[in-house]
């Protein structure tokens, strides 16, 4: 059971935890009945609230505390995965974690954002917010693969870059835009999984590749929707409305053309069952991987580059 | 607290009101210094007394960048299409229209071709006047088009940066415009076509975190703000104030992520110098 109980959730919840009560004095029949029915009332309940999910619910969702994060993927897709760690430079970035393991049965590199359950471990992984030496442990990560021809796989889940000091005299940006620059031509194949929150440059920074998929419940834009308020709107108070006009859920960017594919979650979001989120994203990623590595590499890298040049809007 | 202050009035990228005025005599952002218009487009607006470098769009760097008429503009009528029907205190369509009407300009950047020297270059500058020089779609276009025509003549690129980042109203597509950009300037890179970017005040966000931090040769305006995250959203996180200088071109050259500073006054000769040596 959720530990934490999101506003549109707490119905469902208080419906759970009446039949949880009721089971115990079930020796009675009556009760059978009406639990039966209670259990029919709280799945018509649920189909009700998450088929019409606002698109600030969905970004809640997204960044649910029990959500799976990136080490809980891992756990759950790979086998012998050894995990690595640091730039070569400046040090370990805890806010991402990547490393080799096997994907059915081949190797592949697995890194993602990394975020925490609690205060310390949050303290620990910066709440995923990347330092420029993380961008550039995942940069070394991934030329590790491509130099021993293993395919990439990375996992988005950041409220954004980590806008401190040492971030910005370490060149945020230039370990951005280097990993934008260096997987654009990568020669294996990639796919990007948005998992949860994909804030912005924070996100991006790990997300260039040949199939770019997303959870259904997770988010992906230029700036956090609170951020947008603050600036646009000149107040905190106008989440919700960013949130709709930046038309950031898994529908919206199939739409614009970002995303090539939804990772659909059980119903009532991935933290209700995370096995079987885990699932169907690893048979997503091996039909995906698959049919990736069924493309020689130059093909399959002025593809990649032809996906991102043909994203906007203009006219003229 | 003294220096705070000072530091605070040192910070123009977070006064947005810096554009030329239209009168005869304008007031130096430096030193307080009264100019008149013609002396200081002869100073190629810059302060002859505190080399305070005014904030100017791309007319005017194409002015003084480029031999005198070269300048063929490429994809001069691309406009934003609004691919969201983005609306805040009013329709992203209108805000359009209205900045078009103002500025004179289609959108934050304007391309083209050109000579320095007799030497052939493709050239983008931006302009900060338009939307705070945010990079949209359109944006991402015509500086992918500029990348493009520069592999395919084999002539060295310019981009002259000035921005707040990515456009908040086309959302993902904007943070798209970052991928699309780098991504050509990888293909670029392969064709051994050099590329200078130059960054101006201010070169934040997503255009430093794309092609601005990408150049072959980094040179900066002096006392140029540059950075990832902007300074107030520093300040926040870290609950300090800023020290100073911080993320100024100045400090962006000690920490190693700036070639050459480079007064604007001579800026073409130094571009001319490193094409040269670099593609001759
Ligand atoms: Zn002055």
């Amino acid at each position: 059971m959720a530990k934490v109980i999101l506003d549109f959730e707490r119905p469902i919840f208080e419906l759970e935890q009446k039949i949880v009560e009721m089971r115990k004095y079930s020796d009675n029949l009556d009760i059978a009945h009406e639990i039966k029915s209670l259990e029919q009332r709280v799945d018509q309940l649920r189909r009700s609230v998450y088929n019409n999910l606002t698109r600030w619910q969905r970004v809640q969702l997204a960044r649910h505390p029990d959500r799976p994060y990136t080490l809980d993927y891992i756990g759950m897709l790979l086998t012998d995965f050894v995990e690595l760690h640091g730039d070569r430079h400046q040090g370990d970035d805890k806010a991402i974690v990547g490393g080799f393991g096997t994907l059915g049965h081949q190797t592949v590199l697995m890194l993602g954002h990394q975020k925490g359950r609690d205060t310390k471990s949050n303290i620990y992984r910066n709440f995923g917010m990347m330092n420029p030496e993380g961008y550039r442990k995942a940069l070394r990560l991934m030329q590790l693969a491509a130099k021993f021809n293993r395919p990439v796989i990375t996992l988005l889940d950041t409220p954004g870059a980590f806008p401190g000091l040492e971030a910005e005299e370490r060149g945020q940006a230039e370990a951005i835009a280097r990993n934008l620059f260096v997987m654009s031509r990568l020669p294996v194949p990639i796919i990007v999984v948005i998992i949860g929150e994909g804030a912005s440059g924070g996100a991006l920074g790990i997300g260039i590749g040949d199939r770019i998929l997303m959870f259904e419940n997770s988010w992906y834009s230029v700036i956090a929707p609170e951020s947008c308020s603050s600036i646009l709107w000149r107040s905190w108070d106008y989440k919700e409305q960013a949130a709709e006009a930046l038309r950031l859920t898994a529908p919206d960017l199939i739409e614009q053309g970002i995303v090539d594919r939804i990772v659909p979650e059980p119903l009532g979001g991935a933290h209700r069952l995370p096995d079987v989120a885990g699932a169907t994203l690893k048979s997503i990623l091996i039909e995906e991987l698959t049919k990736l590595k069924k493309i020689p590499v130059p093909k399959l890298l002025q593809k990649r580059v032809e996906k991102f040049a043909a994203m906007g809007a203009w006219k003229e | 607290m003294a220096w705070f202050k000072r530091s605070q009035a040192n910070i123009q990228s977070e006064n947005p009101k810096k554009e030329m005025p239209d009168g005869m005599w304008t007031k130096c952002g430096g030193c307080g210094e009264i100019i008149h218009r013609k002396q200081l487009e002869q100073e190629l607006w810059t302060c002859s007394k505190c080399q305070y470098h005014f904030r100017i769009g791309s007319k005017e760097y194409f002015s003084f960048l480029l031999d005198a008429g070269s300048f063929k503009e490429m994809d001069k009528k691309m406009r934003s299409m609004d691919p969201l029907q983005f609306t805040d205190s009013k329709p992203y369509s209108r805000r359009i229209d209205e900045t078009i009407k103002k500025t004179g300009l289609m959108d934050a950047v304007r391309t083209g071709r050109g000579t320095i020297d007799q030497r052939p270059v493709v050239i983008a500058c931006m302009d900060f006047a338009f939307i705070g020089g945010s990079m949209g779609s359109v944006v991402g276009e015509k500086i992918s088009r500029a990348i493009d025509a520069a592999r395919k003549h084999k002539h060295p690129l310019i981009i002259i940066s000035s921005s707040g980042g990515a456009r908040m109203m086309e959302g993902a597509l904007s943070l798209m415009q970052l991928a699309k950009t780098s991504a050509k300037l990888a293909e670029l890179a392969e064709s051994h076509v050099p590329f200078i970017s130059v960054m101006t005040d201010p070169t934040t966000g997503g255009v430093t975190a794309s092609f601005a931090m990408l150049g072959d040769i980094h040179i900066a305006e002096p006392q140029a703000l540059i950075g990832f995250a902007g300074p107030r959203v520093i300040r926040q996180t870290i609950g300090k104030d800023l020290p100073k200088g911080f993320q100024r071109s100045e400090f962006l050259q000690e920490k190693g992520f700036v070639d050459i500073i480079v007064h604007r006054r001579e800026m073409r000769e130094q571009i001319s110098r490193v094409l040269q040596h670099l593609h001759s």
